[in-house]
Parts: C-alpha cells; sequence; structure tokens
C-alpha cells in the first residue's frame, strides 16, 4: 500500500469499492450444517489487492465464490460501489458481473477444451454485444497480446496445446477483456511451477496498474501472498484472525495464528532459522467449531476466557485489526 | 565407491517410447549417496526428478522405457534387475514416499492391514506381532488414538495424516535409504512443517539415508547435506547445500531462487521471472537445454552442451560461463 493510500485509511477518506459485512455461508452435509464462512467483515478500496490466506477448508474459496455470487450467501451483505449484491435479482447480477470477475485455480480445467482461445477470450464481448463483430475480434486480439499469447500464430489453436501457465494467462484475459473493476483471484499460481509463477505474478501486477485494478487475491503461500497484496486478511476456520498492511503482518503478527503460520513457512535460505512445527495437530472441523475463539484449541497462549467469549476484531494500530484477547505485542 | 556409500547412481539414461517419438527423460545423471545422509533434488515440472527416483527404485515400466546406466545399492547392481530381486529390496532396504497420500494409499483397505502388509510379507511377523509393530509405528509418525485410526480406512484420514500413513508404511521394514517424493506437496504448510520435521526426526533416530525430491527450494534449504538441481532431465548442479545457496554458478539455480517470492523481501518486489518455458522433450535443444531462456547465453551454449564439471570439491555444474568465474565482458553486456 503507498503511504497515501495508509493515509487515506485513516482518516477514512477511499470509498470502499467492495464491503463485506457479517458475510455467513453454511452448507448442509446431511442433517449437519458446515459453516465454511462464519461471520467476516472487511473492505476493498479501489485499486489496492488485498491478500486472502489461510489453510485449505479455512473458507477463503467459499469467501470468494461468495463475493461473485457463485456461492449464495447464507446471511450478511456484500455491497459493491453502491450495489448491495446479495439482494440482486438475476438480470441485475448479471449485468453486475461484468465487473466483477474471476479466476481460478486449475487454468486447463477453467477453460472450454473445445473452443479456440481468441473465441474463449472474445466470448464475453459477444455476449455483451460490445462493438461490432471486427472490433471485438480485435479487443480480444489486443487483450491476448497484453498477456503475453500471440493472437496471430496461438489464437487459433486450443486450450489443450497450451501449458499451466498460457492457460492461466487465457485465463487472464479472458476475465479482463471486459474491464472489470474488482478481480478476485482464487490460488491463481498454486497449480504453476515457480519459474512460470513468477512470470504471471509480474503479469498481474502490470495489468493492475493499467487497468487500475482492485483484486482480492486469495492463496495458501504466504510469500505469494506478501508479494502481490497491499493489504493482507488472515482467515481460520471461517473467521478473520487479523487484517493489515502486508509489511506490517508479516513483521509483527498480532495475532497467534498469524504467528504460527509465519513460523512454518519454509525459505530457500539455509541461514534462515529452520521452520519447524509451529502448529500441533490439524484444524477441528466446521461442522462442531470450537467455542469462543475458534483457534483456541492450538493456541499456545489460549487462556479459559478464550473459550468463553468470541475475540471481536478490533484495531490495535492504524489499518491493523486483530480478534484476539491476548495478541502479541510488538 | 568409498565405505559409507550407500547408492551410487552412474551415467543413468532414461527413455520413454511415445508415439511421437522417443522422450529423453533423464539424460546422463550421477550421483552418490552415503549412508545416514540427505540429499535433495530439485527441479520444476518436467525436469525428470520424479522419473529419477522412480529409475532408482526401479518401478518404471520396462516395456514402455530404455533404461541405461548403472545404479548401485550397496554395491550391488539393481538397474533393470528383475523383479524378484528388486522386491527383497523394497521396503526392507529402500522404501518410498509417494507425491499424492489421497492416491497412494489403497482407498478399500483399512489403515492397518495396508501398514501391517509389508510386516508379514518382508519381517514374517505373525498377525499379533504386526499389529504390535503398526501400532507402535503409527504412534511414531505422530498418529492421535492409533488404535482407532488402525481400524479406519484412507477417505476418513486428513491429507496430513495420510502422508504420515505413508510415512509409517514405508518405514515398516526400517530401510536404509528412504525416497520421498514430494512429500509436502499439496499440504498446508503448517502440516508441511510438521511432516518435514517428522522425516527429519525418523531419519536421525534411525541413522537412514534420505532422498527428498522436490521443486521447493525452500523445503531443501534446511533439511539436506546436498543439493542436486535439475532441468531438461540434466544434473545442472550439484554441490553441498550451504556452499550451492551461497556461491551458485549455474545461471538456472540463480534463476529459480530468484523468481520464488520470499518471504523476508517487501511487498510488491519485482520478481525475476525466468522467460519462456522448458524445452520440449521430444526435441531438446542442441547445446545446453537451459540456454533459449539464459540471460546469459552466448553463441557457444547455443551450439555444445556444457558437461557437468566438478569445479570445487563436491560442487559441480554444468554452465560454460559460470557465475562465480569472472566473466568475459561480452558476457556481462
Amino acid at each position: 500500500m503507498t503511504d497515501t493510500a495508509v493515509e487515506a485509511e485513516a482518516v477514512g477518506t477511499t470509498e470502499p469499492l467492495l464491503s463485506v459485512e457479517d458475510l455467513h455461508v453454511s452448507f448442509h452435509k446431511g442433517s449437519q450444517t458446515v459453516q465454511a464462512v462464519a461471520g467476516i467483515t472487511f473492505t476493498l478500496r479501489r485499486g489496492e489487492t488485498l491478500g486472502l490466506v489461510g489453510e485449505s477448508g479455512c473458507g477463503k474459496s467459499t469467501t470468494g465464490r461468495a463475493i461473485v455470487q457463485v456461492e449464495p450467501a447464507t446471511s450478511g451483505k456484500i455491497r459493491f460501489g453502491d450495489t448491495e449484491l446479495t439482494a440482486l435479482g438475476r438480470g441485475d447480477l448479471r449485468t453486475l458481473r461484468t465487473q466483477v470477475q474471476m479466476i481460478f485455480q486449475d487454468p486447463i480445467s477453467s477453460l472450454n477444451p473445445r473452443r479456440r482461445v481468441n473465441d474463449i477470450v472474445a466470448e464475453p464481448l459477444n455476449i455483451w454485444r460490445i462493438g461490432t463483430k471486427e472490433e471485438r475480434r480485435e479487443s480480444a486480439n489486443a487483450m491476448l497480446d497484453q498477456v503475453g499469447i500471440d493472437p496471430f500464430l496461438l489464437g487459433g489453436r486450443r486450450p489443450r496445446e497450451f501449458s499451466g501457465g498460457q492457460c492461466q494467462r487465457i485465463s487472464i484475459a479472458r476475465a479482463l477483456v471486459l474491464k472489470p473493476k474488482l478481480l478476485v483471484c482464487d490460488e491463481i499460481v498454486s497449480a504453476l511451477d515457480v519459474s512460470v509463477q513468477a512470470q504471471i505474478l509480474n503479469l498481474l501486477e502490470d495489468l493492475k496498474q493499467e487497468y487500475n485494478l482492485t483484486i482480492l487475491f486469495i492463496a495458501h503461500d504466504l510469500a505469494v501472498v506478501k508479494n502481490v497484496s497491499d493489504r493482507v486478511a488472515v482467515m481460520y476456520l471461517g473467521r478473520l484472525c487479523e487484517i493489515a498492511p502486508s509489511d506490517v503482518l508479516y513483521e509483527a503478527p498480532a495475532h497467534h495464528y498469524t504467528a504460527a503460520l509465519l513460523a512454518s513457512a519454509v525459505e530457500p535460505d539455509p541461514e534462515a532459522s529452520r521452520s519447524s512445527a509451529a502448529l500441533l495437530g490439524e484444524p477441528p472441523s466446521p461442522i462442531n467449531p470450537p467455542s469462543g475463539c475458534r483457534f483456541r484449541t492450538r493456541c499456545p497462549r489460549a487462556e479459559t476466557r478464550c473459550a468463553e467469549e468470541v475475540p471481536e476484531m478490533r484495531q490495535i494500530a492504524p489499518g491493523h485489526q486483530v480478534a484476539c484477547h491476548f495478541p502479541i505485542s510488538s | 565407491m568409498s565405505p559409507g556409500t550407500l547408492l551410487e547412481v552412474e551415467d543413468l539414461h532414461v527413455s520413454f517410447a511415445t508415439s511421437r517419438g522417443s522422450v529423453q527423460a533423464v539424460q546422463g545423471v550421477s550421483l552418490s549417496l552415503d549412508q545416514g545422509k540427505t540429499l535433495g533434488i530439485v527441479g520444476e515440472s518436467g525436469s525428470g526428478k520424479t522419473v529419477l527416483s522412480r529409475a532408482i527404485m526401479g518401478l518404471l515400466p520396462r516395456s514402455s522405457t530404455t533404461q541405461t546406466g548403472s545404479v548401485r545399492y550397496n554395491g550391488t547392481e539393481i538397474l533393470n534387475a528383475p523383479n524378484d530381486d528388486l522386491r527383497k529390496l523394497w521396503s526392507t532396504h529402500i522404501a518410498m514416499v509417494f507425491q499424492d497420500p489421497m492416491t497412494s494409499l489403497n482407498p478399500v483397505l483399512r489403515i492397518g492391514n495396508q501398514i501391517t502388509e509389508p510386516l508379514k510379507i518382508h519381517l514374517k511377523l505373525s498377525k499379533g506381532e504386526a499389529k504390535e509393530t503398526a501400532l507402535s509405528l503409527l504412534m511414531q509418525v505422530g498418529i492421535p488414538s492409533p488404535v482407532e485410526r488402525y481400524q479406519a480406512y484412507p477417505a476418513q484420514l486428513s491429507g496430513g495424516m495420510r502422508q504420515r500413513v505413508m510415512i509409517a508404511i514405508a518405514l515398516a521394514c526400517a530401510p536404509r535409504l528412504l525416497m520421498a517424493d514430494e512429500p509436502t506437496t499439496g499440504l498446508d504448510v503448517t502440516v508441511q512443517a510438521q511432516i518435514l520435521d517428522l522425516l527429519g526426526q525418523l531419519q536421525h533416530d534411525r541413522d537412514m539415508a534420505m532422498i527428498l525430491v522436490t521443486h521447493d527450494l525452500g523445503v531443501v534449504a534446511t533439511r539436506t547435506d546436498e543439493i542436486i538441481v535439475m532441468y531438461s532431465g540434466n544434473v545442472v548442479e550439484r554441490a553441498p547445500t550451504n556452499v550451492l545457496f551461497k556461491s551458485m554458478a549455474m545461471p538456472y539455480t540463480e534463476a529459480l531462487l530468484k523468481s520464488t517470492p520470499r518471504l523476508a523481501n517487501p511487498s510488491h518486489t519485482r520478481l525475476t521471472a525466468i522467460e519462456g518455458r522448458p524445452p520440449d522433450l521430444l526435441h531438446p535443444p542442441a547445446g545446453c537445454p537451459f540456454s533459449p531462456r539464459c540471460p546469459y547465453a552466448q553463441e557457444k551454449c547455443h551450439r555444445e552442451k556444457p558437461p557437468l564439471v566438478e569445479a570445487a570439491p563436491g560442487h559441480s555444474y554444468a554452465c560454460w560461463f559460470p557465475l562465480t568465474a569472472a566473466r568475459p565482458q561480452e558476457v556481462t553486456a
């Protein structure tokens, strides 16, 4: 985040592009209810990238899917600009999708294997009948060119002829061809090799500048999230633990879960203190989550209060919020 | 061969016959591993690291592959050895933990049966003894309430738990060499740290040698004695772990490290991506396999393939213009 953005946040001048308020998403599994997302609140300001990290099953993908309305929210509010998304009818929602786009994890299966890539990228324009046929073809080609796929050489090929990294570039082109305002990226680099991952991350950064995108970047890799994000939110078992500007979060985590995640991460440096398992066991089931703080069963600092009282999100420094009764003081 | 050497691979070539031609997956790899040591094999997809580890194990299908060279375990040649001979080595001497704990366990057999199977076959334990050993193994790999888990099916366990079961099976007959192929890929960071700790501790307790195959330089940085970097079927650099990170010589190793996002760097640090992608193994380039993507490549690199040479004790690399050497003027330009 730039300094001005920090200041703007402190005085509350930037209007958020997206605000999520007390979002709940539950699934039914037989007679049981799985609370995948259990009341999370955050905002995304225009032009910023918010990273959403957590381990599998923490609800980070469900949150992303709920925002683009692929998954219906059980309760809570999702406001995009001035529009309340959860209350929209089908038609209005469809119109809105031109402004909110999502890129998925598996680059190959998220593209139609039977279609040529220039048709895949032109499809959103065709659906919305934007411009003449010629113009659509041109903007699709320009978009492909911009993500590093030569439209004249490769545009007529089908997804199976491309590598995973190239398919992810095509997915990005498809998502951006309508010039959306908000982009939700769900683990978009986790299936790629590091060298290709770096290409995609750099590309995303360039496109973000060019199209003034606001991005929700969902991933499990802490280093990747730090690299792309202005702010980072950490999720555990359906709830948010901590939100802070990325450099602050990684430098001085206040939540014990954030600290444990960072301590577990491996670094390509033999001099770095050897990561070791900072947490024992695995997250409990979201069907029957622990009372109070959901992390307390694995938390080194947990006390009786943590079992009795759900910790509320509270501000401990400008822009730094944490949901913990006994946060780590820096 | 020095007295402590457990595994020695010499000039190993593996090629697959495909409908489009022969794929040279491993092109002349040599390595050696001493008892109780850990070797990391690092590379991206298609680098040949998994094929190499499977060739060492003798797991590649004989009908569609050609394997030449030599793989010696404890002085005995095991490459292309008859399956009956290999079966005597598997589990009791060499065991493997596979990449995907979701699919490498048998979904319709209880966990207990899968651990006791090698014990009964290889160690000829009775049913009761095998069960006792299996329960103690489950305990050793950190599975809570082993008596209940013994009766469980793989689908009832989480990914991390399944990987622990895989490790218990691999260790059941006390092998001297453990091959771990991407043992933590697909696991969450906190679970990854647990599994790596567990492997390290078991290896230490049992004085077992280990080959850790991974795409992640972070996984091998603090947990190996020596690292081999593979690219497009070739070993491009080999060095003791601390030497490799301190004075890497091969531009590919450097590129791999620089393209990895680091926790230590501030956010929005521009990554140094490697442009392009690995060569097609059906038509490998004539010169250095990395030359089409290498920022320092010279004409010679495109023409002649550099051999793997030992430049300092224990440190070998295959590069005409290594990073550590003083570069000729035109290279830095």
